[in-house]
């Protein structure tokens, strides 16, 4: 069964996740990174599974996970745009800018689009406040944008 | 041996196209049958001229920038290989006026080595005050760094000296140095182009702040908006770690140092430095209370420095040059240099380091060149999003701690964002009560529910809804988060919000306040 044998990977990989961390002095972050950056959001089964390993109760995982804004509990799409909403950004037309990209792709903050391409994210500072304005896509970053070069940045990937 | 090039793969240069001009020169380079050798340096901090490719040449090098791909066989074919001349030419890096003009004794070598080249290091005064340090006793370093008068860079200008000892003092089986590297301050970028651009030396500062307080691990905090400074930092350590630097016997003494870098999760209160120790120990990073200090109960209960990355990057030239050397630079009580980020609406946006000192109008008009949109400023934001705004009645103040707190301002981590007169201070305003709602850790209702209340006395202003009254509300609620808040999130966020209210009272409809009513 397609279903089951994919649970068990996921088992199979978040373990070996885990062996990685384990010993490492507060290890819950590295561990939350990892699996997020290996399934594109944290599984259910693998925040019982790390709650499990670590000795925490699924509430203290879940609570520690849901603190952070970097972690999902949804898959997003196939590639996350950040984009910067901070004071500096906003002083180069940030605010106009993510305004016409929400429009250009036709969703909000934290939406994906029904293509399950590209989510959309807020940023607040990437630390590129003299390149204003400034966004990163799947980890490459992108400085002096306008809305031309950004919508042109998301028809360019799959 | 052929010519050597340098391109930056500084964030901020990567952000402009500095791989795709490194990969172009290669391919162009390959193709005219050159020998040479392009090496990825740091970032110069010039960043409205990134990519700023250099050519060493032997009168020193010579800048060109900024470069697009679509240059790079131009500026070949007019001899850039021997400094030839170019639209783009800067002449000699060293000679810029923008270079020139500062004091760069943290960022010495950033942009002008190979970050993870220790052979570079080494040649341009590495690992001197780690050296001169181990030679040394712990309370003896620690009285250096007290002397300098370093105050630390993350925001609240403390003693760093006076947190060593304290941690030093304090009896503890293991202690910790944890270095704040949360940046998450819109307008600066300072700790980043130290972690992408001159990793050893936040290394060596780490390592000497071990050898003086008796810790044994180090830790880095930053960000997961970070990850190229991320990648060079682990890298650095490998490579320290395998040329004896950092392990158990720290360049062949008897003290052991070692560390890892750690990342956060998008949570901009994570820089509060207990948050940041809740959240290290892979708990909520929710603020706790003080006492008991970090210094004394801070990373899993053990005595812990917490100092931001300029703090203990600052500290290897100090011991190197001794504390007299730093401490004679800066004004009244703030002592050394200050790596002051040039941000937002400003033509020579960057990284301007210098002697504390300066004032506003300096920075914004003789330095950075005034706006990039060519307008009139309105007003710029010093420190952050919990910083004040300044219009430009204020731009005679100095740039330190003291003057700064005069004027209901700070400097926090020293970016400045500058806005021009088309910017409506309402809606900064409002930004920072957003800001603070969204990042708000939780612990307490005036910041918590505050900020969400902040918004919408706003939003009625906005729409002209008996302005007056409102204002009036917004000041005691403003005025209840300065008191009731456990940290400065929810503290700090009533400055930038009521001295736009203060110095823009068009922008909230109403008649200028009287100070009274502040
Ligand atoms: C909301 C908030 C955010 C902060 N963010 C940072 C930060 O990103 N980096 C930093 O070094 N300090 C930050 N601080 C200050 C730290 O709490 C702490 O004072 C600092 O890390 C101490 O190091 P220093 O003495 O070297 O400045 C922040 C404080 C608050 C209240
Ligand atoms: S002021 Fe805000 S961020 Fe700071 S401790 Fe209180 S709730 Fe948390
Ligand atoms: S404010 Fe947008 S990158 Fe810093
Ligand atoms: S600590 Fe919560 S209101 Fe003071």
């Amino acid at each position: 069964m397609a279903l089951q044998t994919h649970s068990q990977e996921t088992e199979k990989e978040t373990a070996a996740i885990i062996d990685v961390h384990e010993h490492q002095e507060g290890p819950l972050l590295p561990i939350l990174h990892d699996v997020q950056e290996r399934f594109g959001y944290v599984p259910g089964n693998a925040l019982l599974q790390i709650a499990d390993r670590l000795n925490l109760s699924r509430a203290e995982v879940h609570g520690a996970m849901s603190f952070y804004h970097d972690f999902r509990k949804e898959p997003a799409g196939r590639h996350v745009l950040k984009v910067c909403r901070a004071e500096a950004c906003q002083s180069m037309g940030g605010e106009k800018l993510a305004d016409d990209i929400q429009r250009g792709l036709g969703i909000r903050w934290h939406e994906t689009t029904p293509d399950g391409k590209v989510t959309l994210e807020p940023v607040y500072c990437l630390g590129l406040c003299s390149c204003a304005p400034a966004a990163m896509m799947d980890g490459n970053l992108y400085g002096r944008l306008d809305d031309d070069a950004v919508l042109k940045l998301v028809e360019e990937v799959k | 041996m052929g010519a050597v090039l340098y391109v930056p793969c500084d964030a901020a240069a990567l952000a402009v196209g500095a791989d795709r001009v490194a990969e172009t020169l290669a391919e162009e380079l390959h193709s005219r049958n050159v020998d040479a050798q392009i090496v990825r340096n740091g970032s110069r901090g010039m960043h409205w001229l990134e990519p700023l490719v250099e050519v060493e040449t032997e009168q020193g090098r010579i800048a060109y920038g900024p470069v697009k791909p679509s240059d790079v066989a131009g500026l070949l074919d007019a001899g850039l290989l021997d400094g030839g001349d170019h639209t783009l030419c800067h002449g000699l890096t060293g000679e810029m006026p923008y270079l020139k003009r500062q004091t760069r004794l943290t960022f010495s070598r950033c942009g002008i080595t190979d970050p993870l080249s220790l052979e570079h290091y080494e040649k341009h005064h590495g690992f001197l005050g780690l050296k001169r340090a181990l030679e040394m006793t712990p309370a003896q370093i620690v009285q250096d760094v007290t002397d300098s008068g370093l105050r630390g860079r993350g925001g609240a200008g403390f003693p760093t000296g006076i947190k060593w000892n304290t941690v030093l003092k304090t009896p503890g089986e293991q202690k910790y140095i944890v270095c704040n590297a949360d940046e998450g301050d819109s307008g600066t970028f300072s700790d980043r182009m130290i972690l992408e651009g001159d990793p050893f030396v936040l290394i060596e500062g780490m390592t000497i702040a071990g050898i003086a307080t008796g810790a044994t691990k180090g830790y880095i905090y930053t960000r997961s908006e970070y990850p190229h400074a991320v990648a060079i930092m682990r890298d650095a350590i490998k490579i320290a770690r395998d040329a004896g630097i950092l392990g158990s016997s720290v360049m062949g003494s008897a003290h052991a140092f070692d560390m890892e870098v750690r990342v956060g999760a998008g949570a901009y209160i994570c820089g509060e430095e207990t948050s940041l120790l809740n959240s290290l120990e892979g708990k909520r990073g929710v603020v706790r209370a003080k006492p008991p200090l970090p210094a004394i109960e801070g990373l899993f209960g053990c005595p812990t420095v917490v100092n931001n990355v300029m703090s203990l990057a600052s500290v290897p030239i100090i011991m190197d040059r001794g504390p007299r050397f730093y401490r004679d630079y800066g004004v009244g009580h703030s002592h050394g240099t200050i790596p002051i980020q040039l941000t937002g609406n400003i033509r020579n946006s960057g990284l301007f380091e210098t002697a504390f000192g300066l004032t506003l109008n300096e920075l914004i008009y003789d330095i950075g060149g005034g706006t990039l949109s060519g307008r009139p400023v309105k007003a710029v934001q010093v420190g952050g999003p919990l910083g004040a705004y300044f219009p430009p009645s204020l731009f005679d103040t100095i740039f330190d701690y003291e003057a700064f707190t005069a004027r209901k301002g700070m400097i926090g981590h020293a970016g400045i964002v500058v806005f021009d007169d088309t910017t409506d201070m309402l809606r900064q305003a409002r930004f920072a009560m957003e800001f603070c709602a969204i990042e708000s850790c939780g612990k307490c209702t005036p910041c918590r529910i505050g900020s969400v209340r902040g918004v919408e006395v706003l939003d009625r202003i906005a729409k002209g809804d008996q302005p007056e009254q409102q204002v009036e509300l917004l000041t005691d609620l403003c005025d209840t988060m300065k008191m009731g808040s456990l940290c400065a999130l929810g503290g700090f966020v009533p400055y930038p919000v009521m001295s736009s209210v203060t110095h823009f009272p068009q922008d909230f409809h109403v008649k200028p306040l009287t100070d009274a009513a502040e």
